[in-house]
């Protein structure tokens, strides 16, 4: 019955375009460089403008073409950022880059 | 009996209430909605505030170094504490500090030392894990994990669900089936110390509380010594059900809280809002509204205090405890309701603070044991002890 614990939809180009196409919702996201090693996992909040759209448009600002990222909508967005990032560490013994600069209080969790 | 505060109570109210306005408040309004921590600075600069209020550590009992408030006082506080976006489940961000699980001042002198006073210190934090996926209203029947005798101590093997703060916490008290042939007298509570071998936190579990998450524990022939147990062997279940009787004061405190800082906010709403060229205030469908909101406080606010009165002087109030709970989370969820509704679409948004009440409140009428239990705690007082 448990939610799925890993982001595992297919990648996509991280394009102007396809971040434009993107829905105002509120989720979390992922963003990978264009092998697929995972450098951010980000939330869209209640107060980004246009929820995911907005968050990845300033990604592809920030970062310009090369990388590629994939989406999750979910209301839920805090917790579901927080089990992704704490699933990240468990899988990887480290946090995406990006993130360890700047890493929020974690947890540890140890999935099965 | 006599609920108005006294003269020094009202004193710590204003206090209290100035704290959230003029501290909480303001910061909160930079979070995101959801959010249930304050920037660390933030939290050190306001815990050195609550320091000089002389109200850290409020909970604490005077024995262990607590600032020697009555529970009756502690209510009205709590009342206050509650009521801004993040009160219910984090009242002012936990910048009065905590005395931990209440279980925990049951330890043996030895376990004091590893687990209550650093718990006190604010250096460890605890989870309470009794909660299983057969059941939580009734754990007395629904445990399954076992704890089986070995080496000296006991190996732990099992499952806990909905667990808060499990993947933070330094150590947790855990209920496990000692004695399958005794029922709730072959439950025992264990100490757990989270970085032993065989203890995972499984998953987080998402729920309407959509920042401070549960979590799903697994033991796995998870070993500990016999120093881990708390209080006797096969009398665990004593332990969990005095916490829980005692924690539904303060429980329905913080509903009472939300409940009224939606209330008014619903009264102001009311009064500046028009529609059909009157304002909504004057509308006897809105006035109905507000008048059922404040019934709705007022009996919460007497059957808390009532309980807490009965436990500051030290008579039984396992009834009155379940009736505040009852009334309270009920009651609350209505009040919220009806605000939101008075609110139209803003009440919806996540720009005010009523939709997160919303949301969790309702976990409310089933944490600390479901509405139905709290009835049926009730009924067997009412019916008589062959009630079955
Ligand atoms: C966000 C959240 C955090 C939690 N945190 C913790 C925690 O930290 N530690 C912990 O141990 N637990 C925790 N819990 C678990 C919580 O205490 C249980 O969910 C609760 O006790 C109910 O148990 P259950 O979910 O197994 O429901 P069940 O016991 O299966 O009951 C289901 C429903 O049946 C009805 N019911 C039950 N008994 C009766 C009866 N006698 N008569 C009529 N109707 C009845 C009630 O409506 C009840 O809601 C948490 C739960 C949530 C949602």
């Amino acid at each position: 019955m448990s939610l799925r614990l890993r982001l595992d939809k297919p990648w996509q180009k991280l394009t102007a375009e396809t971040a434009q196409r993107l829905p105002g919702q509120l989720g979390v996201y992922q963003v990978a460089d264009a092998k697929g090693t995972v450098l951010f996992i980000g939330q869209a909040g209640a107060r980004s403008p246009f929820g995911l759209r907005s968050e990845l448009q300033r990604e592809h600002k920030e970062r310009g073409d090369g990388c590629q990222f994939r989406v999750e909508v979910n209301q839920q967005y805090r917790t579901r950022w927080f089990e992704l990032l704490m699933v990240h560490k468990a899988d990887h013994g480290a946090l995406p880059p990006d993130n360890a600069k700047n890493p929020p209080p974690l947890g540890r969790l140890s999935p099965s | 009996m006599d609920f108005e505060p006294s003269e020094e109570q009202q004193m710590l109210i204003e206090q209290v209430r100035r704290f959230v306005r003029e501290e909480i408040i303001p910061l909160e309004a930079k979070l995101d909605p959801d959010a249930s921590e304050l920037d660390p600075a933030d939290h050190a600069r306001l815990v050195e505030k609550t320091k000089a209020m002389g109200l850290f550590g409020i909970d604490i009992p005077k024995e262990y170094g607590g600032p020697d408030i009555d529970i009756v006082t502690r209510v009205l506080l709590a009342i206050e504490m509650a009521q801004h976006r993040a009160g219910l489940y984090v009242p002012c961000y936990g910048t009065f500090g905590g005395a931990g699980l209440a279980q925990i001042f049951e330890a043996n002198d030895d376990q004091k030392e590893r687990y209550l006073y650093p718990t006190l210190r604010g250096e460890k934090k605890a989870f309470f894990g009794l909660t299983e996926p057969s059941g939580g209203s009734d754990p007395a029947r629904a445990i399954q994990t076992r704890a089986e005798r070995k080496d000296n101590g006991w190996v732990l093997n099992g499952a806990k669900i909905f667990i808060s703060n499990a993947d933070r916490a330094q150590y947790g008290i855990v209920f496990a089936r000692t004695d399958s042939s005794k029922g709730r007298a072959g439950i025992t509570c264990f100490i757990i110390d989270s970085d032993t071998p065989g203890f995972h936190v499984r998953r987080v579990v998402h729920t309407l509380r959509s920042s401070h998450y549960a979590t799903e524990l697994e033991f796995k022939d998870c070993w500990v010594s016999d120093h881990q147990v708390l209080g006797e062997v096969n009398k665990g279940f004593a332990v969990a059900n005095d916490r829980l009787t005692r924690q539904r004061i303060p429980y329905a405190a913080g509903c009472i809280g939300v409940a009224i800082a939606a209330h008014e906010m619903a009264i102001e709403w009311a009064k500046m809002r028009t529609t059909f060229g009157e304002k909504l205030s004057h509308r006897q469908a809105v006035q109905w509204m507000l008048v059922d909101n404040e019934i709705d406080i007022r009996t919460a606010r007497h059957f808390t205090l009532e309980a807490a009165e009965k436990a500051r002087r030290g008579l039984p109030f396992r009834i009155e405890a379940s009736i505040a709970k009852l009334t309270a989370s009920e009651g609350g969820g209505r009040v919220v309701d009806r605000a939101m509704q008075i609110h139209g679409g803003m009440g919806m948004t996540k720009d005010l603070p009523l939709e997160r009440w919303y949301r969790e409140m309702r976990i409310r009428r089933v944490g600390e044991g479901p509405s139905e239990v709290q009835r049926m705690v009730i009924a067997r007082e009412i019916l008589g002890s062959n009630l079955r």
